[in-house]
């Protein structure tokens, strides 16, 4: 059942390691596929970084977007606009008037290359060398001006910065914009192009990364007890939210609601999560309250699950607590083990990957989990995907970012 | 080392191209930067830039002002390098 007040899902785009747009993403992801790959680069001679592999992005901009567009945005704008695009075309482009069209599309980082590349440029060739677009592309904001631009968003361009968050905070924003009266319709999502040997080298220093260089694709293991650290990924993932009402009124058709919003943040460490879970018990609790759900409405959950030691376990630690023995029929999927870890973009990826699980009543597998970990507290959707329960079901997507951000955002069926 | 203008035209449009997504053959000598090719102040710069880097010359910003066709760019060039 949908109410007037509802915001619903009706457009899904992405560009992944694991495919060009939303239903080869989905595809492989069902097929257990693993986007991590060795990269084809001399990075880890050269620089001497530990980790030679990353989810890469299995389409190239280069193959989608014209060349002047390549040349204005930076990457994580190029992989913005082509999720958006096709997100938009999926929802049959409403005819909505700009005024009502809102774009909240995050990044975790920013223009990493562009802010990079004009450092060296500056240093080698000095100041004149540096193009004027240098800082229109690098700016963290860029990828939802670009994708504004676009569209003709004129009811506001937002991009909120929570680390690995960003994406889920971004779709919670778009639809708060929805429900607030400013908007009618939000383009909203997340991207991140970080495939660079300096935010590598930073994260491998932070020790948080895996080192498996001897097999990229079995290196993201969330919940497998050899476990050693997140793969860095890189792509977009984009959602066309609407008021119920005025997609009703355009006939559009609806993946899912987007009924719950959860914030919260620890307070506790820059980058280690509060063991205790409380910030991550508080999220997830305000996105049921704001969906009127309780746990035992909820089937899946699809967990932020890096496949580092210590942020795995407290977040099933947290669902346990939470559900109690409600925990017992959520089916967990950690699909950070077929992507990677997609840093901005992973909370929108996560939310598509959430909201097709919902409308298609099928739950993706983790893959690489050899040996579960015997401190998982919850049903693990381990190799093949599983089936989700007909009637009315909630899912939950859990993002969580380094700072201590916390974003649960509750999925119902339509 | 200097080019013709006939080498000229040609990088200039190359490079304008590269920038805009148009023709190289619609960047011809009498077409204006603005009214013409539709090019606004950010692109100027980027395309002097390239320019610049192109063809071994230095355009100053108080020069780029007077550059209203693309004629004009390849006459400017060209005494540069002269």
């Amino acid at each position: 059942m949908t109410s007037a007040r509802d915001v619903v899902v009706t457009g899904l785009g992405a560009t992944t390691p694991l495919g060009g747009d939303v239903p080869s993403t989905w595809e492989a992801a069902l097929a257990g596929k693993s986007g991590a790959r060795t990269m084809d680069n001399d990075w880890a001679e050269r620089y001497e970084i530990p980790v030679n592999f990353a989810a890469t992005i299995k389409v190239k901009p280069e193959e989608v977007l014209k060349r002047p567009e390549l040349k204005r945005m930076d990457p994580s704008a190029q992989y913005a606009v082509i999720a958006a695009r096709e997100a938009w075309r999926d929802a049959g482009e409403p005819e909505v008037d700009g005024e009502r069209l809102g774009s909240v599309v995050s990044s975790g980082i920013g223009g990493v290359w562009t802010l990079l590349d004009g450092w060296d440029t500056l240093r080698e060739r000095g100041a004149r060398r540096l193009l004027p677009m240098t800082v229109p592309m690098l700016m963290p904001n860029s990828p939802t001006a670009f994708v504004s631009l676009d569209l003709g968003a004129r009811a506001g361009a937002h991009a909120l910065v929570s680390a690995c968050a960003s994406g889920a905070e971004a779709i919670g924003y778009g639809v708060e914009m929805i429900r607030t009266g400013r908007a009618d319709v939000v383009v909203a999502g997340g991207t991140e192009a970080t495939i660079h040997p300096m935010p590598i080298a930073a994260f491998a220093a932070s020790r948080t990364l895996s080192l498996r260089n001897d097999d990229p694709e079995g290196a993201s293991r969330p919940y497998d007890v050899d476990r050693d650290g997140f793969v860095i990924g890189e792509g977009a993932a984009v959602v066309v939210l609407e008021s119920a009402e005025y997609a009703a009124a355009r006939g559009a058709r609806v993946y899912a609601k987007v009924s719950g919003v959860g914030l919260s943040s620890d307070a506790y460490h820059i980058t280690s999560p509060d063991p205790d879970g409380t910030g991550q018990v508080a999220a997830m609790r305000a996105a049921m309250e704001d969906a009127r759900v309780t746990a035992a409405d909820v089937v899946h959950v699809n967990a932020h699950a890096t496949s580092t030691k210590v942020g795995d376990l407290t977040e099933t630690a947290s669902i346990r607590r939470l559900f109690g023995s409600d925990a017992d029929h959520v089916q967990l999927s950690a699909t950070k083990s077929m992507t990677g870890h997609l840093l901005g973009g992973a909370g929108a990826i996560e939310t598509m990957f959430t909201v097709k699980a919902v409308a298609e009543r099928l739950a993706p597998p983790t893959i690489n989990v050899a040996n579960p970990d015997p401190e998982l507290q919850v049903p693990l959707v381990r190799d093949e995907p599983a089936k989700l329960p007909g009637g009315d079901i909630a899912a939950i997507n859990n993002s969580f970012g380094f700072g201590g951000h916390n974003v649960a955002l509750l999925i119902q069926n339509a | 080392m200097a080019n013709t203008e006939q080498e000229i035209l040609t990088g200039l449009a190359e490079i304008v191209a590269e920038e805009t997504g148009l023709d190289t053959a619609d960047v011809a000598l009498e077409k204006s930067f603005t009214d013409d090719l539709d090019i606004d102040s950010l692109s100027m710069m980027t395309i002097v830039t390239h320019a610049e880097d192109k063809f071994g010359v230095r355009i100053p910003d108080e020069e780029v002002k007077n550059l209203a066709t693309v004629g004009d760019a390849v006459s400017y060039i060209k005494t540069a390098q002269d």
